[in-house]
C-alpha cells in the first residue's frame, strides 16, 4: 500500500519535473522593452503627492505628473509646463500660458482649469502654497491655455512658490482629481508627466511599475534638476522595493536590478568590488539632520540649556555616524542647507568653534536645571534618525543631564511627538529627524527655522522676532535682500536654538555600468537614464 | 463524524469573534497613529487632526469596531488607509507568495525529515543516527537569515544558478515560479526539518520497542516493510500533528525569510501595515490568521483518524 503511494509520489515529481524542463525549454522569448529594475529608498503607499509629504510619493509624482514650473541646478524656477508667462508691473498680476501638446494620461488635454484647480488644492496643504494663498485674490482661466493670477498685494516669491522642488509639489492632477478634499487621497494617479503609472501591476510593498509616456512633449533643453526635457530612454520602469540592504546588494551584485538609489555606507566597500557597478553620489545637496528641542515643556523650554546642547555639538561625530565616511557628508554650520543660496557661516562659530564643556556646563547651572528627565525619543527603524539620537544621548550624559533614550519604532515616533504633555505624561525633550536638502533651503520651506509657538512644527519655538525676520524675507524685494533677512535669522537661531544641524550627509547611489544618463540633483529623477 | 465536524466549525465562530475583537482592542490602545504617518515630516498638529477626522479615527471605539464588524461580516475587510486599495485584494495579491513558499517548504521538510527521522531510529546510536541529531541541532540553531545569505551568496552571486530574491507568480510558468522558490524553501525549511526529524526519531524509536513490532520481525518480515508498514504508520499521529502545527507557524512566521528574499507575502504585508499603523491591514490579516489556524487544526483532528481507526469521533 505504502508502496505504491511512493510509486505515485515519485511519478508525480518526475511528470512535475518534465513539465517544468518543457516550460523552461519552450519559454517565449521575452520581447526586446527596454526595462529599468531601480531600487527606490521606500515603498510607495500612497499615491496622492498632495495627501502626504512621503518623500517616495513625491519621487512617484515626478514620474507621472509634470509642473507649471521648476528650479534647476542654480535655484533659478524655470517654465516647465509653460510656454511663458508675464507679470504686470505693479506685481499684482501674473498670466500664465500652457505650452502647446500638453495631454493627462487618459488623453485629454491639460487645461487652465486643471492647472489653478491643482494649485488651489496644493496650497491648502503646503507651508509655502499658504503663505501664496494669503496673497491671491482670484485664479482665472481666460481660456484652456492661458489663466490669469491677481495678488492683493505683490509677492515677490510667486514663482518660487510655484516652482517648490520638494514635499509638496505643486503638481499638476486633471480638474476631476484636484477637486478632492486636500486631506483625502484622489483615487487614481493620471498625470500628464513622462511616464504612466500602471496600477494593475502595483503590488504594494513590493513593485510599482512605469511606462513610457509617448504622447508626453518634452522641452527642448537639456535637464537641470526637475528643469529642462524630460526625455525618457527606456520603455519601462520597475520600481522594486527590497527591504533587507544586504538582499539590494546581493540583487545588485548578480545584475537582477540596474540600480539601487540609496546604498547604506557599510555596504559601498562590497559593490565598489564588483567593476560592473558604479558607486557615486548623485546628489548635490545631500540632506540635513537635526537635533529638535520640545520647547514648551522643561528643560529645553530653557534657552539657556539649549545654548549648552550647542555648545557641545560635534557635526563631525553625527556625520560620520550617519554617513559612514567623510566623503558622504561635509560640516554644515548654517541653519539652511549649506550649498544653497540661503546659506551662510554668520554666527557659524557656534557649531564650527571649540567644544567647550565647561561653558556649557555654566550654562546648565545658569539655566537652573534641577535634575529634571530628559527623554529622547528615537526610532530603530530609521538608521538616521537612531544615529543621532544615540550620539546625542550620550552627549548629554557628558554633560550629567537625567537623560534617557527610549527608542521605538517611527510608527510611534511621530505620534508621539505631536504630544504637548509633560514627559511623566508620555511627553517627550529631544527628537531627530532629517530633509533633503531642498526642504530646509530656505526660510519658505524650513519648518523648524520657526518662532510661531504652538501652531508651528512639533517642538513649537517660540520667538516672535525670528517670526518677523521670517515675514521680511517673504517681503524683500531682491535676492541679496533675501539673503540679509535669512542671515539675521540665522543670527538669531544662535541665540534661541530653534534647533541643532547636525550634519550634512549624501547616501550614495549604485547602479549597473550599462545605465548611464544619471541627473545629478536632490531628487532621483529617471528621465534620460539610458539602459544599454 | 458530520456532527463532529459541525460542532468543530460552530465552534470557531466565537473564537474568531474574540480574535477580532482583541486585536480591534490591542490596534487602540497601541501608541502610533496612521494620520502622522501621512501627515509626514512637516506637518503640524491641526495638519494630523483633519486627515484624523477624513479617515474616521476620531470616531469612538464602538462606533469604528461596528462599523468594521458589519463590513466583516458583508466579507468586506475595509480599505487599506495608506494605499486606497480593498484589503482584500491585498491580502489576495499576498497569499500565492506565502502558500507557495509554505507548500514548497512543507514538501522540502517532509521529504527530507521523515527519511532522516526513520533512518536515525533505525540505526540509533550508530554515525548515521548521530549525524541526524548532529543536522537536527543545527537546524535548530541557525537562523534563517544567516542561512538566508549563505545560500543567497553561494547559489545566487558564485554559482549564479538560482536568483537573489523575488517571486514570480505560478501563471508565468512552472519552472520560473519554482526557482525563485528553492532557495527560501531551503532556508525556511531547515528549521522544520530538524523538528519533524526529531519528532520522527523520537516516535519511532517509542514504536520500533513496541511487542508488535517485535512480532512482525519474528515472523520473518523484511526489515522495509517492518519499518514502512508497521512502525511508521503508527508513529504518524505524533508526526502530523507536528507537521499540521508546522503548516501554521509556517504561513505566519514566513516574515524573515520574506524580507531577506524580497517576497512579497502576507508576512511582509503584516509587518509594513504595523509599521504605518495601517489598520484595516492589520485586522485583516490577523482575522485570516486566526481562520487558517483554526482550519489546519480541524484538519489535523481529521487526518487522525486515517492513521489510527481506533480514533472515534
Amino acid at each position: 500500500m505504502m508502496t505504491a503511494k511512493f510509486r505515485g509520489l515519485l511519478s508525480a515529481l518526475l511528470v512535475a519535473t518534465a513539465f517544468a524542463c518543457s516550460a523552461l525549454l519552450s519559454a517565449p522569448a521575452m520581447a526586446q522593452q527596454k526595462t529599468l529594475k531601480f531600487v527606490p529608498e521606500a515603498d510607495l503607499r500612497s499615491l496622492d503627492p498632495i495627501w502626504t509629504t512621503a518623500y517616495i510619493t513625491r519621487n512617484h509624482g515626478y514620474m507621472v505628473y509634470d509642473t507649471l514650473f521648476s528650479v534647476n541646478d542654480k535655484f533659478e524656477p524655470k517654465p516647465q509646463m509653460l510656454e511663458k508667462y508675464e507679470m504686470s508691473s505693479d506685481g499684482l498680476t501674473y498670466t500664465f500660458t500652457l505650452r502647446d501638446g500638453l495631454k493627462f494620461h487618459d488623453g485629454q488635454a491639460v487645461r487652465s482649469a486643471d492647472a489653478i484647480a491643482s494649485i488651489q488644492r496644493w496650497a491648502k496643504r503646503d507651508p509655502f502654497g499658504q503663505k501664496l494663498d494669503e496673497v491671491v485674490d482670484s485664479w482665472t482661466a481666460t481660456n484652456d491655455k492661458v489663466f490669469v493670477l491677481k495678488l492683493k498685494r505683490p509677492f515677490a516669491l510667486t514663482i518660487d512658490a510655484l516652482s517648490k522642488p520638494s514635499s509638496n509639489v505643486p503638481f499638476i492632477m486633471p480638474e476631476r482629481l484636484a477637486k478632492t478634499d486636500p486631506f483625502q487621497q484622489v483615487t487614481d494617479a493620471t498625470g500628464s508627466g513622462p511616464f504612466k503609472f500602471v496600477k494593475d501591476e502595483w503590488v504594494p510593498g513590493n513593485k510599482v511599475v512605469y511606462v513610457k509616456n509617448t504622447d508626453y512633449v518634452a522641452r527642448k533643453e537639456p535637464p537641470s534638476w526637475a528643469s529642462g526635457g524630460k526625455v525618457v530612454k527606456v520603455d519601462r520602469v520597475e520600481w522594486i522595493y527590497i527591504p533587507d540592504s544586504a538582499t539590494a546588494a546581493a540583487a545588485l551584485n548578480s545584475g537582477e536590478v540596474d540600480w539601487w538609489q540609496q546604498v547604506p555606507p557599510d555596504l559601498v566597500p562590497l559593490l565598489t568590488k564588483n567593476k560592473d557597478i558604479k558607486v557615486e553620489n548623485t546628489d548635490p545637496l545631500g540632506a540635513m539632520g537635526i537635533i529638535r528641542f520640545n520647547h514648551l515643556q522643561p528643560p529645553f523650554n530653557n534657552e539657556k540649556l539649549r545654548q549648552a546642547v550647542l555648545a557641545v555639538v560635534n557635526q563631525e561625530d553625527y556625520m560620520l555616524a550617519i554617513a559612514g565616511d567623510a566623503k558622504n557628508g561635509k560640516l554644515c554650520p548654517s541653519f539652511f542647507t549649506c550649498g544653497s543660496p540661503m546659506s551662510s557661516t554668520v554666527g557659524s562659530e557656534a557649531l564650527t568653534g571649540k567644544r567647550d564643556f565647561a561653558k556649557a556646563k555654566q550654562l546648565i547651572k545658569d539655566s537652573g536645571y534641577k535634575g529634571e528627565k530628559i527623554i529622547v525619543i528615537s526610532a530603530t527603524d530609521q538608521p538616521i534618525v537612531h544615529a543621532q539620537g544615540l550620539i546625542t544621548t550620550e552627549l548629554l550624559r557628558k554633560l550629567d543631564l537625567n537623560v534617557e533614550l527610549q527608542a521605538s519604532d517611527w510608527g510611534t515616533l511621530i505620534t508621539r511627538r505631536s504630544s504637548k504633555e509633560p514627559v511623566e505624561k508620555g511627553g517627550w525633550s529631544i527628537f531627530h529627524t532629517w530633509w533633503v536638502g531642498p526642504d530646509v533651503a530656505t526660510p519658505a520651506t524650513n519648518a523648524p527655522m520657526r518662532g510661531s509657538a504652538e501652531k508651528g512644527w512639533f517642538g513649537w519655538s517660540k520667538d516672535e522676532k525670528l517670526e518677523e525676520l521670517r515675514d521680511g524675507w517673504f517681503n524683500a524685494k531682491s535676492e541679496d535682500e533675501q539673503k540679509k533677512f535669512a542671515q539675521e535669522m540665522q543670527k538669531r537661531g544662535w541665540e534661541v536654538v530653534p534647533f541643532v544641524p547636525t550634519a550634512q550627509f549624501i547616501v550614495p547611489t549604485a547602479y549597473r555600468s550599462n545605465i548611464s544618463g544619471l541627473l545629478i540633483s536632490p531628487i532621483a529623477f529617471l528621465w534620460n537614464v539610458e539602459k544599454k | 463524524m458530520l456532527s463532529y465536524l459541525i460542532r468543530r466549525i460552530l465552534a470557531t465562530i466565537p473564537v474568531i469573534g474574540m480574535v477580532a475583537f482583541f486585536v480591534f482592542s490591542l490596534l487602540y490602545i497601541t501608541p502610533g497613529d496612521p494620520a502622522a504617518v501621512i501627515a509626514g515630516d512637516i506637518a503640524t498638529n491641526e495638519d494630523i487632526e483633519r486627515i484624523r477626522e477624513k479617515l474616521g479615527l476620531d470616531q469612538p471605539f464602538f462606533t469604528r469596531f461596528g462599523t468594521w464588524a458589519w463590513g466583516v461580516l458583508q466579507g468586506d475587510l475595509g480599505i487599506s488607509i495608506f494605499t486606497n486599495l480593498p484589503v482584500t485584494r491585498l491580502i489576495a495579491q499576498r497569499v500565492e507568495p506565502t502558500l507557495s513558499l509554505a507548500i514548497c517548504t512543507l514538501i522540502v521538510s517532509v521529504l527530507v525529515a521523515v527519511p532522516l527521522g526513520v533512518i536515525g531510529a533505525w540505526k540509533v546510536g550508530k554515525f548515521v543516527d548521530r549525524l541526524v541529531m548532529l543536522f537536527s541541532v543545527l537546524g535548530f540553531s541557525v537562523p534563517v537569515f544567516v542561512l538566508a545569505y549563505v545560500l543567497i551568496y553561494v547559489f545566487a552571486i558564485q554559482l549564479d544558478w538560482l536568483p537573489v530574491q523575488g517571486y514570480t507568480p505560478i501563471r508565468e510558468g512552472f519552472w520560473p515560479w519554482l526557482r525563485q522558490l528553492i532557495l527560501p524553501s531551503i532556508a525556511l525549511g531547515t528549521i522544520y526539518i530538524a523538528l519533524i526529524a526529531r519528532i520522527t526519531r523520537a516516535t519511532m524509536l517509542d514504536v520500533l520497542a513496541q511487542d508488535y513490532v517485535r512480532t512482525a520481525h519474528a515472523k520473518g518480515l523484511a526489515p522495509n516493510a517492518v519499518l514502512m508498514q508497521h512502525a511508521l504508520k503508527n508513529a504518524a499521529v505524533p508526526i502530523v500533528t507536528v507537521i499540521g502545527i508546522g503548516i501554521a507557524l509556517l504561513i505566519s512566521g514566513v516574515v524573515v525569510t520574506e524580507s531577506v528574499f524580497a517576497i512579497p507575502g502576507i508576512g511582509r504585508l503584516t509587518v509594513d501595515a504595523i509599521l504605518r499603523r495601517d489598520y484595516p491591514i492589520i485586522q485583516g490579516v490577523i482575522l485570516l490568521f486566526s481562520v487558517l489556524y483554526v482550519v489546519v487544526n480541524l484538519l489535523v483532528d481529521l487526518s487522525y483518524r486515517l492513521f489510527d481507526p481506533r480514533i472515534q469521533y
